[in-house]
C-alpha cells in the first residue's frame, strides 16, 4: 500500500524543516509541550483547575519526557515533527506509539478548547460540511458524543478530515489516533476536533459520569481553532 | 437470572487511608453497580439471560455483555484480594511457587509493580497459576480476564484510573506499591492457589 496522503503532506513539511536545520547547523530541539493557551482555571466549571493542572503538568508532560527518551533508540526522531512520527509509527516501538500519540492528542486537545463563550462558532464552510456529512450540527454532536461515551476503557473521540476530504467521526483506544499507520485504526484522517475520555480527564469533577463530562465539554469547544484546522486539512 | 452486586467483604472505610471510603463510594457503589445493572439490562431476552456469570464471561463474544460481565467478576475478585491490615508475604505452596519463578518475594514484587505500572490504558494486572502449577504475572486490558484462559487468577490489582485517581491522582506507581505493602490479601491468594 502506498503511503497515506497525510504522511506525504507531512513529508513536505519535514523537508522544509531539514533544510532549516542544515542552514542553522544545530541539532533539532526535542519535542516540547506548547504553553497552555489559557489559565488552569479558565475552563471552569466545565473542567476544574486541578484536573487541568494534573493533566497538563503530569499526564501530558510525562508523555513528552517518554517520547524524548526514545530519541536515543531512534535518533531520527529528533529531526521529525510529531505528525511525521505518527504517520509512520508502525516503524517504532510501543513507547513511541504510546508517548507520541499521547503528546499529539493532548496538543490538539488544549487548543480545541477555550473558556465558555470565547470559542466562536463553526464557520460557514465547516457548518456546510458538517450538514453534508451528518445531516445537521445536532446530529454530528450526537454521533461524536456517542463515540466518546461508547469508547470502553481509555481513549479519544475524533472528528477528522479523511483522505478523500470528507468529515468522519471515530474513536481510538488509549493514545492511538487517526494519523497512525496501524491496521487497527479503522478511520484514518487528520483530526480537527478531539475529546479525551481517559478517566484522568474528568474523574475529579465527574467521577463515573462520563456522559455529563461530554455534555458539558461542548460548552468549551474552541470552534475558531476547529475551523482553522478544517481549512488547513482541506488544503493539504 | 438477575445478577446482584455482592456485599463488600469489609466496610467502605476499612482500607483507609490506603484506599479511601470515597473511592469505595464510587468504585463499588457506582462503577461496580453500573456493570451489574448494565449486564442485567443487556442479557434480557438473549441466550445469556439464564446463564451464570462465569459462563457468560467464557462464552460471550467481545462487546457489551462480555465487558460488563467480566467487570462484575473482576471487581468482586479484586475486593477479596484486599483486606484491612493486608500486605506481608505469602506462605506455603504459593510462596514456594513464587520463589521458584522469581527467586524471592522481593523480586516478585518488583516484577508485579513493573507490570502494573506498564499496563498502558485501563486494565488489570494478575498473579495467575498456570495449568502446570507454576505462577506468572499477566496484564489484561479493559475488561479482559484470565477466566477465559487456562490460567487461574490468584491476585489482581485494578489499574483503571478510577481505582486510584481520588486517592493517588496520576501516581499509579505509588498506588501499586501501597497495594502490595498494605492491602494485598495473601491468604485469599493461597486459598486460590490450593483450590
Amino acid at each position: 500500500m502506498t503511503k497515506s496522503w497525510f504522511c506525504l503532506s507531512h513529508n513536505v513539511a519535514r523537508i522544509a524543516l531539514l533544510a532549516g536545520l542544515t542552514a542553522a547547523g544545530t541539532a533539532w530541539a526535542q519535542f516540547t509541550q506548547s504553553p497552555l493557551p489559557y489559565a488552569y482555571t479558565a475552563l471552569e466549571p466545565q473542567i476544574d483547575a486541578m484536573t487541568m493542572e494534573l493533566h497538563y503538568t503530569r499526564h501530558h508532560k510525562s508523555a513528552v519526557d517518554g517520547l524524548n527518551a526514545q530519541i536515543k533508540n531512534y535518533p531520527e526522531l529528533a529531526n521529525m515533527t510529531i505528525e511525521q512520527v505518527l504517520c509512520q509509527v508502525s516503524k517504532y516501538n510501543t513507547a513511541v506509539r504510546n508517548n507520541g500519540g499521547n503528546h499529539y492528542n493532548h496538543e490538539i486537545f488544549w487548543k480545541v478548547m477555550a473558556p465558555a463563550g470565547q470559542g466562536g462558532k463553526p464557520s460557514e464552510v465547516l457548518a456546510a460540511a458538517i450538514d453534508k456529512a451528518f445531516g445537521s450540527m445536532e446530529e454530528m454532536r450526537k454521533l461524536f458524543s456517542a463515540a466518546a461515551a461508547g469508547r470502553f476503557g481509555s481513549g479519544w473521540a475524533w472528528l477528522v478530515v479523511t483522505p478523500d476530504k470528507k468529515l468522519a467521526i471515530t474513536s481510538t483506544p488509549n493514545q492511538d489516533n487517526p494519523l497512525m499507520d496501524l491496521p487497527e485504526i479503522a478511520v484514518k484522517g487528520t483530526p480537527i476536533l478531539g475529546l479525551d475520555v481517559w478517566e484522568h480527564a474528568y474523574y475529579l469533577s465527574y467521577q463515573n459520569r462520563r456522559g455529563d463530562y461530554i455534555k458539558h465539554w461542548w460548552d468549551v469547544v474552541n470552534w475558531n481553532e476547529v475551523n482553522r484546522r478544517y481549512e488547513e486539512a482541506m488544503r493539504q | 437470572m438477575e445478577h446482584q452486586l455482592p456485599p463488600l467483604p469489609y466496610a467502605k472505610d476499612a482500607l483507609a487511608p490506603h484506599m479511601s471510603a470515597e473511592t469505595f463510594e464510587y468504585h463499588y457503589g457506582k462503577h461496580h453497580q453500573a456493570y451489574v445493572t448494565n449486564l442485567n439490562n443487556l442479557i434480557k431476552g438473549t441466550e445469556y439471560e439464564n446463564k451464570g456469570l462465569e459462563d457468560i464471561i467464557k462464552t460471550a463474544p467481545a462487546g457489551g455483555i462480555f465487558n460488563n460481565a467480566a467487570q462484575v467478576w473482576n471487581h468482586t475478585f479484586f475486593w477479596n484480594c484486599m483486606k484491612p491490615g493486608g500486605g506481608g508475604a505469602p506462605s506455603g505452596a504459593l510462596a514456594e511457587a513464587i520463589n521458584k519463578k522469581w527467586g524471592s518475594y522481593d523480586e516478585f514484587k518488583k516484577a508485579f509493580q513493573a507490570s502494573a505500572v506498564g499496563n498502558f490504558g485501563s486494565g488489570w494486572t494478575w498473579l495467575v497459576k498456570k495449568p502446570d502449577g507454576s505462577v506468572d504475572i499477566v496484564n489484561t486490558s479493559n475488561a479482559a480476564t484470565p477466566l477465559t484462559t487456562a490460567d487461574k487468577p490468584l491476585i489482581t490489582v485494578d489499574v483503571w484510573e478510577h481505582a486510584y485517581y481520588i486517592d493517588y491522582r496520576n501516581a499509579r506507581p505509588k498506588f501499586v506499591e501501597t497495594f502490595l505493602e498494605h492491602l494485598v490479601n495473601w491468604s485469599f491468594a493461597e486459598a486460590n492457589y490450593a483450590g
